[in-house]
């Protein structure tokens, strides 16, 4: 079959999926609701992936017009190249794993089915995100993911102790999610505005001929509203609170959509237009900054956060920094190498924790954990391999697709150089701060707990061991020229060979005396903080303290450096001060007084006209004649005067 | 034909213009100042018949025969009317024990 047709079909079956297990998943066992919704991921990752094998050029898929005007037409088109075929294959490929891990974690779930039918229309608006031909496309199925994910994280809304928290965090992350949005709406009218037009490729043609400066007004007011939508989605400064309390979600939930796809729909908004970010240096300045800023600040706070989920969490967040630092240095390739090694390894680690909060009777807490080694050998082999490779330990795949970022910083002064290798090591730090408490030392929760502790079933276990192994050989997909002869840079290659502007880009390669020496120097690092935290957390045995504590740095940390407090001051305040003070003022004041004026007048005028409905026929039948008598002598006036 | 006018069996369109214009206001007249409905109903068939009349006059004036036909249709139609005003007249009657077209009076506002 042709690819237009395939690639439909990639569409279709999520779709239909989610449409089957949302209106008869009720009546159906659970086992068929998740072979359903797990097939109908799996389907669209095979025929994604033969597409990648015969893909050599871009393909425009022209679907239907939705809105036609005499200058500008919004149509509905998809279109596949390399970038959007290998998005799709990272979601449905981690997306069918998640799947069927989810059939394990959420045995005996009253909302089975809707959990599954909400998991497939996220698969479903995530590719529409990416296959999207237009700007009009992609912001469809942004608002998709955005309902789909405030959906899940609110899904167990009805839970006796967190429902309430639940539903906040799902209504905190819609809020802040709608200011992104708002960024992506405006840059849509400024894209019409400047090019007529929101095709990706037409945008690119007319830009030859439109001139547009570098940095000119437009282009750095379009490029900083879609970094504004970027930074929404993204988790980035300022509005990355979200994404930690999303976590309230179930934890496949977090790792399908807040680690490995959803999040990144920011880093592939700007891969995509990066031919309008190309010309604004300005705006690239503003990524590097922002995404360094969020790489760090998170990574602070991952450093004393007790629940597991927060930790993984922030340490996403700080992830998604280092990706953005990657656009802001032009290495837009690099940074989809970030993302696709990224999502094997959160996507690894939150299943792992999964799988662990499962066996400890959804405690999240790492203080209540310890010495889950024994109990549980094979998540603590695969939890190990996602640490090492987000550590970047040697040879594993985040260290690759890490030293690449580093690399690309080098060149831009030892400062930011400085703050990458402290951002990363911080990492480390955190990273191995969480495993050590929870796999080593004695276990510190309840001694009912500790008699249930158990491995998981292997439909849980199995995903997270291909993860595992994608986690450790994910790097060869971007092996640096010095390490083999041929086949370097194969995804760097790939994207660049068919994705529109990326060929005009070229990553920027140090020498092989410095890009050794980067490797070499980050991995000693990792390995004395590896050594280190090994000493004081198994060696001394020294074990967290609660979360209300800790004193100093650490309170600040645990905090979260008191962002939801700023924002809370600085804006759910005055609005609250605002409806408590001004608007009573307002609506008893003004408004109401207006409505009642009206609906009095009303009401007086209704009761004098009705009394014309008499009811006594004779006063109807002389009204009729008045009228009658006044049309004829109107008609005989005007045609003796006017007409003759 | 200015100024000559034709005549009706020795009348000039004039006298029957006339007599249906009486025939008509004393219609109008009566169902404004009675009450009783089937004095009403009367009314409104006088009414009609001096709009007959007038038809009638007209086409015999214009020396034309199909108003002519027109109206025995017209005066067909006109008795199934009057069939279904009594009947209802009877209903009204049956109801209230009284035809006073005053008492039917529910719709007042």
């Amino acid at each position: 079959m042709a690819t237009e047709s395939l690639i439909l079909l990639v569409l279709l079956f999520p779709l239909l999926g989610g449409i089957i297990n949302g209106i008869v998943g009720k009546n159906l066992s659970e086992s068929l609701i998740g072979i359903i919704g797990t097939a109908m991921v799996a389907i669209p990752f095979i025929i994604s992936f033969s597409i990648f094998l015969s893909l050599d050029k871009a393909i425009q898929i022209p679907l239907f017009t939705l809105i036609q005007m005499s200058k500008f037409s919004l149509n509905a088109g998809l279109q596949v190249d390399g970038l959007a075929i290998w998005m799709t294959m990272i979601i449905t490929g981690i997306g069918t794993l998640i799947h069927i891990f989810s059939m394990g974690y959420m045995k005996g779930d009253s909302g089975f089915h809707k959990f599954f039918a909400y998991l497939n229309l996220f698969v479903f608006s995530m590719l529409i995100l990416v296959l999207g031909s237009s700007f009009f496309m992609l912001f469809f199925g942004w608002e998709g993911v955005g309902i789909c994910s405030y959906l899940l994280i609110g899904f167990h809304y009805n839970d006796k102790e967190k429902g309430m928290l639940n539903t906040l965090a799902a209504r905190k992350a819609f809020v802040m999610n709608r200011i992104g949005d708002l960024g992506l709406l405006i840059a849509c009218f400024l894209l019409i505005g400047k090019f007529g037009s929101l095709e990706f490729t037409e945008i690119a043609i007319k830009m030859k001929t439109i001139p547009i400066g570098m940095d000119s007004l437009a282009i750095i007011s379009i490029t900083l509203c879609l970094f504004l939508a970027a930074t929404g989605k993204s988790a980035q400064i300022p509005l990355f609170t979200w994404l930690p309390d999303a976590m309230a979600g179930p934890t496949p939930v977090s790792a399908l959509i807040h680690a490995a796809t959803m999040v990144t729909a920011g880093i592939y908004l700007v891969v995509r237009s990066n031919f309008l970010f190309e010309l604004a240096p300005y705006t690239q300045h503003i990524i590097l900054y922002i995404g360094l800023a969020t790489s760090l600040v998170a990574a602070f706070i991952a450093m004393r956060q007790n629940d597991i989920k927060k930790v993984l969490a922030y340490s996403t967040v700080s992830q998604l920094g280092l990706m953005f630092v990657a656009l802001g240095l032009g290495s837009y390739s690099v940074a989809i190498f970030h993302v696709t090694t990224h999502a094997f390894f959160k996507a690894l680690l939150f299943l792992g924790s999964g799988s662990i909060i499962l066996a400890n009777h959804h405690e999240q807490n790492i203080t209540k954990m310890g010495g889950l080694k024994k109990y549980m050998p094979t998540t603590h082999m695969v939890f190990l391999i996602g640490t090492l490779a987000i550590a970047g330990f040697p040879f594993l795949s985040g260290f690759f697709s890490k030293d690449e970022i580093l690399a690309a910083g080098f060149g831009h002064g030892p400062i930011i150089f400085g703050l990458l290798i402290l951002s990363a090591s911080l990492t480390a730090i955190y990273m191995f701060r969480m495993y050590f408490l929870v796999f080593f030392g004695e276990f510190r929760g309840d001694n009912h707990t500790r008699d249930h502790l158990h491995e998981s079933p292997a439909v849980m276990t199995i995903p997270l061991i291909v993860l595992a192994i994608l986690s450790i050989f994910g790097g060869a997909l971007n092996f640096p020229s010095f390490m083999i002869e041929s086949g370097s840079h194969w995804l760097d290659d790939f994207l660049s060979h068919s994705t529109f502007g990326l060929s005009a880009v070229h990553p920027h390669h140090l020498d092989t005396t410095i890009a050794v020496g980067i490797m070499i120097g980050t991995s000693l690092l990792t390995l004395t903080i590896i050594g280190i935290s090994y000493i004081i957390y198994v060696t001394k045995k020294k074990t967290t303290k609660e979360e209300s504590e800790f004193i100093g740095w650490e309170k600040l940390s645990t905090k979260k450096l008191y962002f939801d407090e700023l924002y809370h001051s600085l804006f759910v305040k005055p609005i609250e001060w605002k409806s408590l003070n001004v608007l009573p003022f307002i609506e008893n004041g003004i408004l109401y007084k207006i409505i009642s004026i009206l609906t009095a007048f009303v009401v007086s005028s209704g009761n004098q006209i009705r009394k014309i409905q008499s009811g006594i026929l004779s006063s109807y039948y002389f009204w009729m004649i008045i009228g009658i008598v006044g049309l004829i002598g109107y008609y005989l006036i005007y045609f003796k005067f006017w007409n003759s | 034909m200015a100024g000559q006018l034709a005549t009706i069996q020795g009348l000039t369109v004039d006298y029957y213009f006339i007599l249906s214009t009486v025939l008509f206001s004393i219609g109008a007249i009566g169902l404004l100042t009675r009450k009783n409905m089937i004095v009403m109903l009367m009314c409104i068939e006088l009414m009609l018949n001096s709009v007959n009349l007038l038809l009638v006059a007209f086409s015999s004036y214009f020396g034309t025969g199909d108003a002519q036909i027109f109206v025995f249709f017209i005066v067909v139609v006109a008795a199934a009317e009057a069939t279904v005003g009594l009947s209802i007249l009877i209903m009204a009657y049956r109801n209230n024990r009284n035809i006073e077209a005053d008492l039917l009076n529910n719709l007042k506002g």
